[in-house]
């Protein structure tokens, strides 16, 4: 089980600079589990506690998985997991 | 410095005040090619439909991040207003920021006659203020060796 994932310029100092990387698994978890075993440090900037950062969005084939079971999504095999900081602040 | 085409100040401005006094949002994208111009205005939904916080409604941002892509694009610029408050970067601002070649430009509309614009850099928690300079177009701008006219107001 293989999925694309896009990997945002702010964390592309863990995979040597390129836009897109190969993991596998089949829920989300699991390719973060693969990610971080070649791209280590990159699980830190995803996930605390056991959940996915309420800044980062996470899409496993354009649905983001906030919607779809969280770490838990299923990631079809050829499935594109695509990662995008959030862009939010405020005046407070 | 950020070297900034008035079309696209203007359009940043008016979206601001249309969505004063909840804070507006949104990119200005250019070529990914080093020449730090943005070109193309993006105005993005607040999903968070606030006075005082904005984040961008993750769908439309996926949308506008593949559009990006395919187009050899990035966010030259990611704006959003401050309604009430200084356009200085706040805490939450800072700690938020996750585009590090990104300008972040502040609008402020709490004078509702004369609009305020400022341009930050915002890299692991540093912020750097930085000069703007408005220009009619890029032609005479010291932006780089291009010396072809831009479509200004394209």
């Amino acid at each position: 089980m293989s999925a694309t994932v896009s990997i945002p310029t702010i964390l592309r100092t863990h995979t040597g600079g390129e836009k897109q990387v190969k993991a596998e698994g089949s829920t989300l978890q699991d390719v973060i589990t693969d990610l971080e075993a070649n791209h280590p440090g990159i699980k830190d900037r995803l996930v605390t506690d056991g959940a996915l950062h309420r800044f980062v969005n996470v899409y496993v084939n354009d649905e983001d998985v906030r919607f779809s079971g969280g770490l838990d999504a299923q990631v079809p095999d050829g499935g594109t997991v695509t990662i995008l900081p959030a862009v939010a602040g405020g005046a407070r | 410095m950020l070297v900034i085409r008035a079309d696209l100040v203007e359009q940043m401005v008016a979206h601001a005040r249309r969505d004063h006094p909840d804070e507006a949002c949104g990119i200005l994208a250019g070529p990914d090619d080093g020449s730090d111009r943005p070109e193309r205005f993006v105005p993005m939904e607040n999903a968070e439909r606030s006075p005082t916080f904005y984040r961008f409604d993750s769908m439309e941002q996926l949308k506008v991040y593949k559009e990006m892509d395919t187009n050899d694009e990035i966010p030259v610029v990611v704006y959003h207003s401050h309604t009430a408050t200084e356009p200085y970067p706040s805490r939450t601002d800072i700690s938020l920021a996750q585009e590090p070649f990104a300008h972040y430009v502040l609008v402020g509309t709490r004078d509702p006659e004369q609009h305020e614009l400022r341009s930050y850099r915002i890299v692991d928690g540093e912020v750097t203020e930085e000069e703007v300079q408005v220009v009619e177009n890029y032609m005479f701008a010291h932006t780089g060796t291009d010396d072809v006219p831009d479509h200004a107001g394209s």
